[in-house]
């Protein structure tokens, strides 16, 4: 993790961006002068507190914004439109409704253009939906599926393309807690299998924690980069992990990190 | 079982109905040109059975046609008004002061304005009175679509028709049905408006009519079941198109 990149090998590159929303009482800034880079294949976990304008930051990267200032830049190209390469999956894991799960999980094989057949675009949703442990569901309307299951098909959808990145607006930030550890474990199972460059925005730490190479901690609004912490945890994808000294340790420093964003504690290194 | 059961509940339900009309005129002993009971409607039937077919089928056909006009214009209109908040905020004080004027008094001026084309006035005001729900319904359906619909497909760089074919079309379809059942039987009322205030001898606005002049209470009675069976009928078939379309939005019951 390097604060500020002028290095090719990061997969994302976020240079500068500041970002304000018009609204009827003047601008509302949400970010000022946010610098992340991210290299390739690793997972960035982005924390900070709420309305901080984490949001903000997937739609910037995902090109679905442009930044009043600063530059979005993806594999050594500046974003300035939607680009197929991208993958996204949000808290609220909307399912086209008249569709069957396989059909959702396939729907961006529909709009990027790609030369595979009929037959392979099935099998490739197939493999994923088992996966993430959805065998069996392929022909099953969304109505039918849990909060976490949808979720789950939501994360197939998002990676079904090969996207190069992976944005997650808290995926899992309406499950409950069971679920939510869960989805965490598929998350490492998928990883494992596909290669992607991940942007986690979540207000879990342990989460955070577990899922990512890096931690980004935001700062209040508006948003800069407050805190970057490397998580290693000697590749272990067990849930017991987060319950080493280890974890535990960078748990306490993300914490106190968040104290400071939202005011709440003096900043040390500051002073 | 369970589908003799669909059939069954409704027509069940029509029998009571029509028993429990023939006993209100029994009890109040009411003669025929006062309140005609269900069984005086079969002899108006057997008698004037021809110009029921030939009559029903001139308010069918004319009904349906404006129908058809009202389902794509009122979808056109729905989309501008679904998509951008300015044609939104114009269109909707003109689109309900429109829809508050009795079209009974819109007859006489389409009737003037349109001399001599009974089949064009007739299909007009069907689909006058039948556009406004399909409308409405189209531009909510529209413009309440989430924005994560949008996001998932414009992070891809899907065009703005692949999100409307896509997603908002299919997402609006349930609402559309709902609205265009209210609007069948709407345009049965606009059909028969037409064809009852300005008689031009065509479609069971007329055989009423001439059920009036002749003071044939039980023929006009038997008008009114017709148009109630023609409404039925259409509404039925809106049913089954649902049933196709929209049959996702449809949740199991319990």
């Amino acid at each position: 993790m390097r604060a500020k990149g002028e290095d090719m090998a990061n997969l994302i590159d976020i240079k500068g961006v500041t970002h304000a929303y018009k609204t009827e009482n003047g601008p509302l800034p949400v970010l000022d002068n946010l610098n992340i880079s991210v290299p390739e294949g690793d997972f960035c976990a982005v924390v900070g507190p709420s309305g901080c304008g984490k949001s903000t930051l997937t739609k910037l990267v995902a090109g679905l914004m442009k930044p009043d200032e600063g530059e979005v830049w993806l594999h050594g190209e500046k974003v300035t439109s939607p680009r197929s390469t991208v993958g996204m999956a949000f808290q609220n894991p909307v399912m086209l409704e008249w569709r069957t799960i396989l059909q959702n999980v396939l729907l961006p094989l529909e709009i990027v253009p790609n030369k595979m057949t009929k037959a392979q675009k099935e099998e490739r949703g197939r493999e994923l939906l088992a996966l993430v442990g959805l065998e069996g569901f392929e022909d099953k309307r969304p109505s039918e599926l849990s909060g976490g299951m949808r979720q789950r098909a939501s994360l197939c959808r998002a990676i079904v393309h090969k996207p190069d990145v992976l944005i997650m607006d808290e995926p899992f930030g309406a499950l409950d807690a069971f679920t939510r550890e869960d989805l965490w474990q598929t998350m490492h199972a998928l990883r494992a299998e596909e290669p992607f460059t991940g942007v986690l925005i979540t207000h879990d730490l342990r989460e955070s924690v577990y899922l990512a190479d890096e931690v980004i901690v935001l700062s209040g609004r508006p948003a800069t980069t407050q805190h970057v912490e490397n998580v290693k945890l000697g590749g272990r994808t067990d849930l017991e992990v987060i319950y080493t000294p280890e974890a535990t340790d960078i748990l306490h420093r993300l914490r106190h990190q968040i104290e400071i964003a939202q005011g709440r504690a003096p900043d040390e290194e500051a002073a | 079982m369970k589908h003799w059961k669909k059939i069954a509940t409704p027509t069940i339900a029509i029998i009571i109905f029509l028993a429990f009309w023939e006993f209100i005129v029994w009890v109040n002993q009411w003669p025929n040109y006062k309140m005609a009971s269900p069984s005086d409607l079969l002899p108006a039937y057997t008698k004037y059975w021809n110009l029921f077919l030939i009559y029903g089928w001139q308010t069918l056909w004319r009904t349906v046609v404006g129908l058809l006009v009202a389902v794509i214009f009122g979808t056109l209109l729905g989309m501008v008004m679904g998509f951008s908040r300015t044609m939104r905020d114009a269109l909707y004080p003109l689109l309900v002061g429109f829809n508050a004027i009795p079209k009974a008094t819109v007859v006489p001026v389409l009737a003037l304005i349109l001399i001599g084309q009974h089949n064009l006035n007739t299909v007009l005001i069907a689909f006058m009175i039948s556009f406004f729900p399909i409308s409405v319904a189209v531009s909510i359906g529209l413009s309440t679509l989430e924005p994560e619909y949008r996001d998932i497909l414009r992070s891809l760089g899907a065009s703005k028709w692949t999100i409307f074919w896509k997603i908002a079309l299919p997402k609006t379809l349930p609402e559309f049905f709902g609205a265009l059942k209210v609007a069948v039987t709407l345009a049965f009322i606009g059909t028969n408006l037409m064809e009852i205030v300005e008689p031009h001898g065509r479609g069971l606005g007329h055989l009423f009519d001439s059920g009036k002049i002749n003071a044939d209470y039980p023929l006009m009675f038997a008008v009114l079941i017709a148009l109630a069976f023609l409404g039925i009928f259409l509404y039925y078939i809106v049913v089954g198109l649902e049933k196709i379309f929209a049959g996702w939005a449809e949740r199991p019951q319990g």
